[in-house]
């Protein structure tokens, strides 16, 4: 498996961590009710099919990854710095 | 028809020609008392213990393959019961308790080979560790012994004790631990079942839950819908895609587990040896194929393969402790895939929807966990209460902070 | 049989090598087999479970039969392939599975009772008593089975693996590889031409083929010619692409050192991960035996492997030779035989509207009843559309037609496709992102069909990578029809029919399996075992599929098919695992002390991937806890010398940096003057303690944050995570300088002196703080802190002055009466203290377990803080840091039982951490998790550790056992 860091090509998957689903970016109010954090934390859509999840270039850049693949095929569809998401800064 | 020894003798005399189908394939009625979704081990044996324990033999397996087609024909065949953490603890040595009556049970060989289990550890802080997991294990009334490096060394020569990265400081060793036959698990349990009346239907994919008021009704499936007061989602690797049809969205995120199976070879390994520093764990399987694994490939995958990073992560691991076995070639890799919960425990539970329940979450240790989990899930599909040694398995204990964290590293999916 | 003129081995080279014992001849370009069969062995290996006689099949890796353990020393390799080794001077091989030899077996009993190991029989029985299993049956399972032996020593040899990166990827180097490589590399394209056979070419290597009027091994070496000369090609013989991953990822295996002998300069294998864009499949196609009673006996081959043996190695396998076959190719062999001068007894063809013009008597509608011949073939007996007969043959050659060779297209799921006019099973398209399959192994099974494929495969990965296809002319070849009518095996006799040589399943165990309702292609292989032997089921599950299909009634296509995995050949650990061997199987850290303690004649104990030092014995010291003991008091009474840089160092710089650290520390740091250090504890978002370690404002905007060595890496991707995923905005920047700044502690009464009399001008530090220092030229950092409870400093250099400084530090301290200190000494100093390491925050823990939940501040968000405060992560039922007190000593890992309960999981009261004796005290200390434990204080638990046989009562106190006031830290 292949990604393509936007700072850095086409890379071995060797080179970064995977960190689960999108939806840890999406992290709620400090106030938020309890299920809102449950859901945060724990529950998940878990898709068999595109998803977009999180990598980090840990042997390269640094970069945290927002990545839109296929789970069933192992496709990769995109490639984005999460730092540079829309709306993605606080 | 029984099985036996004089069986098999007089059936080869008369050139096996009397030998029966294992189990009916019967058309799925309109209506069951219950209905399992799943055909793997743990649903078929959740099927067994209805039936055997509860008296309800009304009842069907929906499987959308074969019978045994999940991680039940696709694991390591490891059984142990070396948990620490209470929750655990009693689930496991439950488990192991049927493990050890499970031939006489079913009238099935599964081959359950009590041949020991070694856990090796490779540093004071490993050692710990497993000292604490090891009294675990006997406050619960099961066996461990601390093994210092001569100890090791005394029933695994073969290790390499001079070179490797991580020497070795000792193991704990749970005489017990062992390996079974994984497929025969699965056709053990669904001949037993299929003896005590129950329908085991296979090429039938649910494709629908009913639910009426908040109680369900039955399933919609490939060959048609099915009524049932009582439903049980048995379908680890496909847990999100089933609850989901209720509506449901579960804490668990699915991935890929490989493992690996070399030809045959004569004994060598005699027992099953786990390494302390790098998932890596091998036994041999009486057939002779050296059987191993390692961690997760580790992206959330249902592809039920794998890739070359953590295959050769597994191969490394294995020259570094045991260099005897590099020139044995690997026959063939497989991908499993785990429902991972946040914690590493499972769930077995009611949901919120009445006589709907869920059993899934057995992250990379479902198969020891076969026993106890369909009969765990019997009880509870039966009496509608969790049977005490599953009573912590809950669905909400994520939202209540009453987490199952056996290895620590954090009730995330992305922690594991 | 050698012939004389024949084949492509070297006759100049002349090799010597034996067989279980016996030396033979053979010449340099030999593999085993076709060596052995020069020289008339033909019994070669037993079988798995019958242990029946069993000679050479096939002329590939997919041999299912002749596997052999090939000995080197003390070393030896099993389950090598005859047909794949080639020979070399002194070359030792030896038959396996067998006992006492090859010729006589005592398990051949097995073959005799056949009847009662049917298909599952174990499954059956075995079963009573209990106990007998693993004391009886099993082992005696497990000793009949299996097939070669490991040495049980070592691999001590090399192995390698290797990276490699091109355009176009071709796998195979038959007609339909070497056009498409060709085609490619004239493109300017990047090409890697992978062969798994020591030499390229394919069936036009091994058959006698003619291409554009010239002999096919001509046109095959002019193609190799022009191929070599380009700069952007790579060939590579011996070299099986095992499997196909995730875009555009092959494993491949080379052979690269086993083919000459003990060669010390020359890996035996290589695993390369080759990356390419495209990628051509041209594996070929592998011939299919038939089924008919005692089909498997030395003598009965495969009609390709036949011809293989003819024309590469100028050896025939027998004087007298019949052939069976269902289709028009393989009477190639027939007439190829005839053409060298062998007698061919007669042609068997299944079909019943086959011609029979041939120059040897053809048998139409014909079906073999029988063999015999115990240790190789000697007769056949047959049916036939004019009766029955029986020919005394000691060769039979049989085809049953071809599978193509499609198992990298299933790697990734792929499912195969059923051709009814080939019989055959062909690659579903696009079965591989950018891999396209041409000739054989996509079912196109003539020579100019295969140079077609070749090219527009190549065409089509050229225009997917944007380069234009040169103008090639096809080169001419034969184009016939591939003429086959499907047939599996003999109806309607009794007799065993074997369908996996290599795990001896017949048609009849197959039809049990059917008959026990294991209908399903998945059960049937599993009840079977058909197709989990070493050739992973390349010879026989289309027949087994066919065999089953007609047992429950439905089509092939209905039944389905078994899947192919990774890897396509069996593939040595060694090779995958290359590199992993003693040390590097993880890299290794050394302090830039290292050396300077081992000097001191310290053992280096692990620390993670770090090396550390676990004490410094003096003469005299018997024991580690002497020195530990020295050490530690050492350290109270004058000064001692630690290096402590494993902790990890991040260098946090930027505007927002003070408001990051309110986010990831529960405490709060932006109101940290500059020149102070703060003890921080850090959540997970699960609410669980991640990790602790102190943070230094070195300026306004710039903080120096450690973290333990376990979780340095840890700490690193999650401020990286919090920073990126939730304020990107923030001016803030992270470094680790964990390897950029040796560090070293030096704590005691004396610690003052000692710095003193180093830095000239001691600067006025209070408890806590940070200054710049200088020492001669070089800047430096001294912190005043202290993880021993007596007054302490660390002091940070660069790295390249770490061992001069360290030296000279445990200098300066030996003058005071101090000296340096292990890890052991720094354990029961951090004890005594009360200070917390992994051992207690091991990812379960909560800010409440350890007591500081007053450190998760309320006015404030921090990363954990919802989820800390979630019922379940605070209260009486969980368990509680505290200390435990004892007169003799206790065990990390015991439990804890109130006294008179009895001992069992649901009385446990908790669990111990950490252990020492503490020399200070004179006690044995311990930290542990106790149930509700800080309401505990006075109380005596009972400390059970089982393991090593402790079972003693302790007193719970604070876990501060030191100096609770901290009055020395700050003296």
């Amino acid at each position: 498996m292949r990604l393509t860091c936007p700072l850095c090509g086409a890379r071995d998957r060797r080179e970064f961590t995977y960190y689960g689903a999108e939806d840890y970016l999406n992290r709620p109010a400090p106030d938020a009710p309890p299920q809102a954090w449950d859901d945060y934390l724990h529950n998940r859509d878990n898709p068999a099919g595109v998803t977009r999840d999180l990598w980090y270039h840990d042997m390269g850049c640094s970069s945290w990854l927002l990545v839109t693949r296929n789970t069933v095929t192992h496709e990769i569809l995109a490639v984005e710095a999460v730092a540079d998401r829309k709306g993605g800064a606080a | 028809m029984r099985y036996s020894g004089l069986r098999v003798i007089t059936e080869g005399l008369f050139g096996n020609k009397g030998w029966k189908p294992a189990w009916r394939d019967p058309a799925p009625k309109a209506e069951y008392d219950a209905i399992i979704i799943g055909g793997g081990g743990h649903g078929l044996s959740t099927a067994y213990y209805l039936a055997k324990n509860h008296g309800m033999t009304n009842i069907a397996v929906l499987e959308k393959g074969y019978l045994g087609s999940g991680n039940i024909g696709r694991n390591t065949t490891i059984v142990r019961a070396n948990y620490f953490l209470p929750g655990n603890s009693e689930f496991y040595s439950h488990s192991m308790k049927l493990w050890e009556g499970l031939e006489l049970d079913l009238n099935y060989n599964v081959m359950h080979s009590q041949r020991g289990l070694i856990n090796l550890f490779h540093s004071d802080g490993q050692r710990d560790a497993f000292v604490r997991r090891g009294n675990s294990m006997i406050n619960q009334g099961d066996d461990a012994i601390l093994l210092d490096r001569e100890g090791v060394r005394e029933m695994l020569p073969y290790l390499d004790f001079e070179q490797t990265r991580f020497p070795i400081y000792g193991g704990l060793y749970h005489p017990r631990g062992g390996t079974a036959r994984h497929d025969a698990v699965a056709w053990g349990y669904a001949r037993g079942a299929d003896r005590r009346g129950v329908d085991l239907i296979q090429n039938c994919e649910v494709t629908g839950i009913d639910i009426e008021g908040g109680r369900v009704t039955g399933v919609q499936t490939t060959r048609g819908a099915i009524k049932a007061k009582k439903v049980g989602m048995v379908v680890a690797g496909r847990s999100s895609q089933v609850a989901a049809m209720a509506g449901m969205r579960l804490p668990i995120e699915s991935h890929i587990l490989q493992a690996f199976v070399t030809e045959g070879l004569k004994p060598v390994i005699d027992h099953v040896v786990s390494f302390g520093m790098g998932h890596f764990y091998i036994s041999q399987s009486d057939k002779g194929g050296l059987v191993f694994g390692g961690d997760l490939d580790f992206y959330a995958s249902y592809a039920s393969r794998g890739n070359l990073p953590m295959v050769e992560h597994v191969m490394e691991a294995g020259m570094t402790l045991m260099p005897m076995i590099g020139r044995a070639k690997v026959l063939r890799s497989w991908g499993g895939i785990m429902d991972m919960s946040p914690d590493g425990s499972p769930i077995i539970d009611k949901t919120h929807i009445d006589g709907l329940f869920v059993d899934c979450g057995w992250n990379y240790g479902g198969f020891k966990a076969v026993p106890a989990s369909g009969f765990c899930m019997a009880h509870l599909m039966a009496t509608g209460e969790s049977h005490p040694v599953a009573a912590r398995f809950t669905l909400n204990r994520f939202a209540t902070g009453h987490i199952l964290d056996e290895e620590g590293t954090g009730s995330q999916h992305n922690l594991h | 049989m050698r012939l004389a003129g024949k084949g492509l081995i070297d006759r100049g080279q002349p090799v010597t090598f034996t067989f279980d014992g016996s030396t033979y001849q053979g010449f340099r370009g030999d593999t085993l087999a076709s060596a052995l069969l020069a020289n008339d062995v033909r019994l070669v290996g037993r079988s798995f479970k019958y242990h029946r006689p069993r000679g050479i099949l096939t002329a590939g890796s997919e041999e299912p039969n002749a596997m052999v353990e090939i000995l080197e020393g003390n070393q030896q390799t099993p389950n090598v392939r005859a047909t794949v080794q080639e020979v070399f001077d002194g070359l030792a091989a030896r038959s396996q599975n067998r006992f006492p030899s090859l010729k006589f077996d005592l398990l051949g009993i097995n073959d005799r009772l056949s009847p009662f190991l049917s298909a599952g029989f174990y499954y059956k029985t075995f079963m009573w008593p209990r106990p007998f299993w693993e004391k009886l049956y099993e082992p005696l399972i497990r000793r009949a089975a299996g097939l070669g032996s490991l040495s049980r020593q070592h691999d001590e040899a090399q192995y390698e693996k290797a990276w490699a990166f091109c355009d176009v990827l071709v796998i195979g180097s038959g007609p339909a590889g070497l056009m498409a490589a060709l085609t490619a590399a004239r493109a300017g394209a990047d090409v890697i031409l992978a062969e798994e056979e020591a030499r390229m070419g394919g069936r036009l290597v091994s058959d006698n083929l003619r291409v554009d009027g010239q002999p096919g091994v001509d046109w095959v070496e002019g193609t190799l010619a022009e191929l070599r000369a380009l700069p952007n090609v790579r060939l590579m013989t011996r070299t099986t692409v095992t499997g196909a991953y995730d875009d555009g990822t092959f494993g491949a295996l080379e052979r690269v050192g086993l083919h000459c002998g003990p060669a010390p300069h020359l890996p035996r294998e290589c695993f390369w991960r080759i990356v390419a864009g495209q990628s051509v499949l041209a594996a070929g196609a592998l011939e299919r035996p038939l089924a008919f009673p005692d089909n498997d006996r030395p003598g009965i081959m495969l009609a390709s492997a036949v011809r293989s043996y003819l024309h590469r190695y100028g050896v025939v396998p027998g004087h007298r030779i019949a052939l069976i076959a269902n289709n028009d190719a393989a009477r190639a062999t027939a007439r190829d035989l005839m053409a060298a001068g062998v007698k061919v007894a007669a042609i068997l063809d299944t079909r019943p509207d086959a011609s029979v013009v041939e120059d040897c008597p053809v048998y139409v509608n014909a079906q073999i009843t029988g063999t015999a011949g115990r240790l190789g073939l000697t007769s056949i007996t047959f049916r036939h559309a004019g009766g029955s007969a029986t020919l005394e043959v000691d060769t039979l050659a049989m085809s049953g037609g071809w599978n193509p060779t499609l198992h990298l297209t299933c790697h990734m799921n792929g499912r195969p496709l059923w051709r009814e006019d080939i019989a055959a099973f062909v690659p579903a398209p696009d079965a591989v992102p950018r891999l396209t399959p041409a000739g054989a192994c996509n079912g196109t099974f003539s020579t100019a069909g295969a140079f077609r494929e070749g090219q527009d495969a190549a065409r089509r990965a050229l225009a997917a990578l944007g380069r234009s296809a040169p103008d090639l002319a096809l080169p001419q070849a034969e184009d016939a029809p591939y003429a086959l009518a499907a047939y599996w095996e003999t109806p309607g006799v009794e007799g065993r029919q074997w369908l996996d040589f290599a795990n001896d399943v017949t048609t009849k165990d197959v039809k049990l399996s059917a008959q026990e309702n294991f209908r399903s292609v998945e059960h049937m292989k599993r009840y079977t075992t058909q197709g989990m032997a070493p050739d992973q089921g390349k010879n026989s599950n289309v027949g087994a599929l066919a065999v089953l299909a007609d047992a429950t009634g439905r089509g092939i296509p209905q039944t389905g098919t078994t899947t192919f995995r990774p890897p396509y050949v069996p593939t040595s650990i060694a090779a995958m695992g290359a590199g992993g061997r003693g040390a590097g199987f993880a890299p290794q850290r050394f302090l830039t002390s290292d050396q300077a303690s081992r000097d001191r004649g310290a053992p280096m104990i692990e620390a993670g991937l770090w090396y550390r030092p676990s004490y410094f014995p003096k003469p005299g010291e018997t024991t580690w806890l002497e020195a530990c003991n020295r050490e530690t008091r050492m350290l109270r009474d004058s000064v001692g010398v630690a290096d402590v840089s494993t902790l990890g160092k991040i260098d946090i710089q930027g505007r927002d940096a003070a408001r990051f650290l309110d986010l990831v520390y529960t405490n709060t740091f932006s109101t940290l003057p500059v020149g102070r250090v703060r003890y921080g504890l850090m959540l997970r978002e699960d609410g669980h303690v991640l990790d602790d370690g102190t943070s230094a404002r070195l300026g306004e905007h710039h903080f120096l944050m450690t973290t333990t060595t376990a979780a340095a890496g840890l700490v690193m991707r999650h401020l990286d995570f919090v920073h990126q995923a939730f304020c990107a905005g923030w001016d803030v920047r992270f470094t680790s300088v964990t390897e950029s700044w040796a560090q070293f502690a030096v704590a005691g009464p004396k610690a003052r002196d000692l710095l003193a009399t180093l830095l000239g001008e001691m600067p006025d530090l209070p408890f806590m703080g940070v200054a710049d220092v200088t020492l001669g030229k070089v800047r430096a950092r001294l912190f005043r802190i202290s993880f021993s409870g007596e007054h302490g400093y660390e002091i940070a250099i660069p790295t390249r002055f770490g061992e001069a400084l360290f030296r000279d530090l445990v200098a300066r301290a030996e003058i005071l009466g101090g000296g340096p200190y292990g890890m052991e000494a720094l354990n029961v100093l951090r004890i005594e203290k009360g200070f917390i390491t992994h051992a207690e925050i091991h990812g379960r823990t909560t800010a409440f377990d350890i007591g500081m939940e007053r450190m998760v501040s309320a006015k404030k968000d921090c990363i954990g803080k919802a989820a800390a405060a979630r019922p379940g992560m605070t209260g009486p039922e969980r368990d509680q840091l505290v200390g435990l007190k004892a007169t003799s000593p206790m065990g990390a890992g015991a439990h804890l039982f109130t006294p008179g309960d009895r001992v069992h999981r649901e009385t446990d009261q908790g669990y111990v951490t950490s252990v020492c004796y503490s020399p200070t005290l004179d006690a044995h200390l311990a930290l542990a998790f106790l149930r509700n434990g800080r309401a505990r204080h006075g109380e005596t638990i009972r400390v059970v550790d089982h393991l090593r046989k402790i079972d003693i009562l302790a007193e719970v106190t604070d876990p501060v056992f030191h100096d609770k006031e901290g009055v020395k830290l700050r003296a």
